[in-house]
């Protein structure tokens, strides 16, 4: 019976690890369909996102609500500005590698500046959640607010993103966009535009992820947004690379994956374990969980 | 019967490409212009440059719009390519181009995108099932699953959906079987005799010509011939280079 209720509260805890990865491959997949290419900056928004938290609600005493807030504006902002002035330029370049490369160039740009800024000493995040933990099985389970928040947030983003694309004019926009950028401007769809927009959203979404992630691993340096940054990467070429649904479930079934393995088999293996589950699902389906068939009709 | 575009001395690079080199012609609204010419003339280009996807070196591309009484003018080449349609000039592109992951309907709504009015977008989508009966039937299909001549109908139901003054059309008829070549050609004789122009870009020079009111012949960057479509057809030199007689 025990081992049952270990096993649940690692499944918790799992979710929440992987719904902190969905966050943030929501992002990663979203710019990759739409944009075509890989932005590896995108896990250094995480980390500008936490330290905008960390400045404004443990440095000022701000409503955590708020410095979430400003946080997520900083970000969305952020995330317009470095498309515009890093990528955009590149959009026609010859060789996709140029803007991949110069996505590492600012994924250093950006952590190199944190620790300009902020120094490399690493800062200690507090939660923004301060509810009491919810205790079942007459206390044998815990479950704290910020699982239970940091799930359901992404529950919730999840359901917002998909009506968004799915039911509003500037959603359908960015499917077009994605499949074919000619074809969308012939249809009236400003392509400039809409790439901004899907920055604006996945940059706002790491921000949140950066909130949740320090309330749970509450060390914040320079580099905390690079590990779950390639983590989420992973996650949405697990789900499908390009595919919203696959990159909601392959983050949540990384998160699981990931502490499982840290429980059952070995603390210090579960990266390799995550990364060899990767290894594994791309031999068998090269495209991920969700990921399309490329095809196309002459 | 004014003009309606007026291309002037239209050049086109494609890197160090001549690919248009100095072109002019005119469509007359009410009209169906069409430009005939082999792979490689430039025809497409030319479509291109016209509703903003590419770039002119040089020259220009007059665009006459607007209800009657309050016509206005556009310099086209000045003009990004998402603004063109707003101004009831939409393109049917080479190859279809139908978004393949979305469904039927998605794809005419898209086609609609400029239009805030929703009743009357819906007006629309009715005519469109009308003239198409077949996309009704398959709305909620993705467009990918469609036939070569289903996904040329879309392309062109999806240009209808924004209510157009003019409609540029690119090889609608390549790869289509003969039947659907037919139907083709009568859907475009019948969207420009309800009061669009069109501009119609095709290799089945026989089949264009013979709808079309005046027509020009395109060779590697430059206008080689004009005149009215059935002249065209007679003409021998069309005959030989084109109509394969």
């Amino acid at each position: 019976m025990d081992k049952i209720l270990t096993l649940l509260s690692n499944l918790v805890n799992g979710l929440q690890l992987g719904s902190v990865y969905a966050i943030i491959a929501l992002g990663y997949t979203m710019v990759y369909g739409i944009a075509k290419m890989l932005n590896f900056a995108h896990g250094d928004i995480i980390m500008v996102g936490a330290y905008v938290v960390f400045l404004l609600f443990v440095g000022q005493g701000f409503n955590p609500l708020l410095a979430l807030v400003i946080s997520i504006a900083a970000c969305t902002v952020m995330g317009i500005l470095i498309e515009k002035i890093a990528y955009k330029p590149l959009r026609k370049a010859a060789s996709p590698l140029a803007v991949l490369i110069t996505a590492i160039g600012v994924s250093y740009f950006l952590q190199n500046s944190a620790l300009l800024i902020f120094g490399s000493n690493s800062k200690t995040f507090s939660s923004i959640i301060n509810l009491p933990s919810i205790k079942l099985a007459g206390g044998k389970i815990t479950i704290t607010a910020i699982s239970l928040v940091t799930i359901i947030t992404c529950i919730v983003i999840m359901i917002a993103l998909t009506t968004f694309i799915n039911k509003t004019k500037p959603g359908q926009a960015m499917l077009a966009v994605a499949e074919d950028k000619g074809a969308a401007t012939l249809m009236g769809i400003n392509v400039n535009k809409t790439i901004s927009l899907t920055f604006a959203i996945g940059s706002g979404l790491a921000a949140v992820a950066g909130a949740l992630y320090c309330s749970t691993y509450p060390i914040l340096s320079p580099y905390t947004g690079a590990m779950p940054g390639i983590k989420a990467f992973v996650a949405a070429v697990f789900g499908g690379i390009g595919s919203i649904p696959g990159a909601f479930i392959g983050g949540l079934l990384l998160g699981i994956i990931e502490i499982l393995a840290k429980y059952y088999i070995s603390a210090q293996l579960s990266d390799a374990i995550v990364f060899g589950v990767l290894i594994v699902v791309l031999l068998v389906k090269p495209t991920g969980i969700l990921g399309k068939k490329i095809q196309e009709k002459v | 019967m004014g003009v309606m575009l007026e291309v002037k001395d239209l050049k086109v690079n494609y890197g160090v490409i001549n690919a248009l080199k100095g072109i002019s012609f005119k469509v007359n609204r009410g009209e169906i212009v069409s430009l005939i010419g082999a792979n490689g003339a430039g025809k497409t280009t030319t479509l291109h440059t016209i509703t903003g996807l590419l770039d002119a070196e040089s020259g220009s591309v007059s665009y006459h719009y607007g209800k009657e009484g309050k016509e206005q003018q556009a310099e086209l080449t000045k003009v990004s390519g998402d603004k063109i349609v707003r101004m009831g000039l939409a393109h049917v592109p080479e190859g279809r181009r139908v978004f393949a992951e979305l469904t039927v309907l998605q794809n005419l709504k898209l086609g609609a995108y400029t239009r805030s009015d929703k009743a009357e977008v819906e007006k629309t989508l009715e005519e469109v099932y009308e003239r198409f009966p077949r996309l009704k039937e398959r709305r909620v299909q993705k467009a990918g699953t469609l036939s070569g001549g289903e996904q040329q109908m879309l392309a062109m139901g999806r240009a209808l959906m924004s209510h157009p003054d003019m409609i540029v059309m690119d090889e609608p008829s390549m790869g289509l079987s003969p039947l659907y070549v037919k139907e083709v050609f009568d859907i475009i004789k019948s969207i420009n005799e309800k009061g669009t122009t069109v501009l119609l870009v095709e290799q089945n020079a026989k089949m264009a010509l013979s709808i079309s009111n005046r027509a020009y012949v395109l060779e590697t960057g430059s206008i080689t011939l004009e005149g009215k479509g059935e002249d065209l057809l007679n003409n021998e030199k069309v005959q030989k280079a084109y109509l394969g007689g």
